[in-house]
């Protein structure tokens, strides 16, 4: 796709600027806090690259590492919480390498199976929808938060090419703006609107598969 | 009886994240939500994807490991020394 518009950025905030000055002085607790605000969110953008739960741990430490060593050339251009994840991300990738994914791209290239509707030859109902959609209204919102639902999120979550899931993570499961992730990413809006949408069809199509089986 | 849109249901699925950031036009927009409202398939997509959307949020879980925690903190500690900060 040809995108021609600039990449939205997002800069450091003040009590970003605050934090960094606390950081560079060596202070324990602007280390921390730091952590606990992002680490959750950089080992499961991690586990997104690598499958190895020790692994994607060993690629956060690694990540803060240089996070710590780079801290001194920090310009404040990108956020900071931008920055740390650009260097997670170029932490997780190279340990990624060997283990490219296997899902074809092509693969993603719809949201919906093309045999959930009618074809383009069908004299009225081209492109309609051969079957009804339920709206999971009656779904129990106890059985959609459950841990066997949330499960199936993860595993579809996890056959995605990593570059949608890490997309999907940020905006669905982090709660980032679009804006910032195009930044980290270094995507236009408008492509990483596609890449969202493709992998939020995905995981909506395996919760479907999964939902729409009895209940257990 | 649904009637002809301008939007077809395949065509529709395809927007729906568009739809979600606000990146249609008023025109398309305004036939998108056209055949949402007249169209039950579409409308239970619209739905399946937005519980879809709010079902990630529940995936979250918010603490590291204690292990890798404090593997980060005794780095930290390091890279204090080493710098002489």
């Amino acid at each position: 796709m040809v995108d021609t518009q600039t990449l939205p950025s997002v800069t450091a905030t003040d009590a970003e600027r605050t934090l960094l000055a606390e950081l560079r002085l060596g202070n324990e607790d602007a280390f921390t806090g730091l952590v606990d605000a992002h680490g959750p969110a950089m080992l499961r953008v991690a586990r997104l690259y690598v499958r190895d739960a020790a692994v994607a741990e060993e690629v956060v430490q690694e990540a803060w590492l240089n996070v710590l060593r780079s801290l001194d050339r920090f310009e404040g251009r990108s956020s900071l919480r931008t920055w740390i994840f650009v260097i997670l991300g170029n932490v997780a990738r190279r340990r990624a390498e060997r283990e490219a994914r296997s899902v074809p791209v092509g693969e993603l290239e719809s949201a919906v199976e093309s045999d959930r509707f009618f074809g383009p030859e069908h004299p009225r109902w081209a492109g309609a929808w051969t079957t009804l959609v339920d709206s999971w209204q009656d779904v129990p919102e106890r059985r959609l938060l459950a841990g066997e639902t949330r499960a199936k999120f993860r595993e579809a979550l996890s056959e995605l090419p990593p570059r949608y899931a890490v997309i999907l993570t940020l905006r669905d499961v982090e709660g980032w703006s679009s804006d910032e992730v195009c930044g980290l990413l270094g995507l236009s809006t408008a492509n990483q609107r596609v890449l969202l949408h493709r992998a939020r069809a995905r995981i909506r199509a395996a919760l479907e598969r999964y939902l729409e089986q009895d209940e257990p | 009886m649904i009637e002809r849109h301008v939007f077809t249901c395949r065509e529709l699925v395809e927007l729906v994240t568009e739809y979600e950031e606000g990146a249609l036009a008023t025109e398309e927009r305004l036939a998108f939500e056209h055949h949402v409202a007249i169209c039950p398939p579409c409308r239970g997509y619209l739905a399946q994807l937005r519980r879809t959307i709010r079902l990630g949020e529940a995936v979250r879980d918010d603490e590291l490991p204690e292990p890798l925690r404090a593997a980060l903190i005794d780095a930290f500690r390091d890279w204090r020394r080493a710098s002489g900060r």
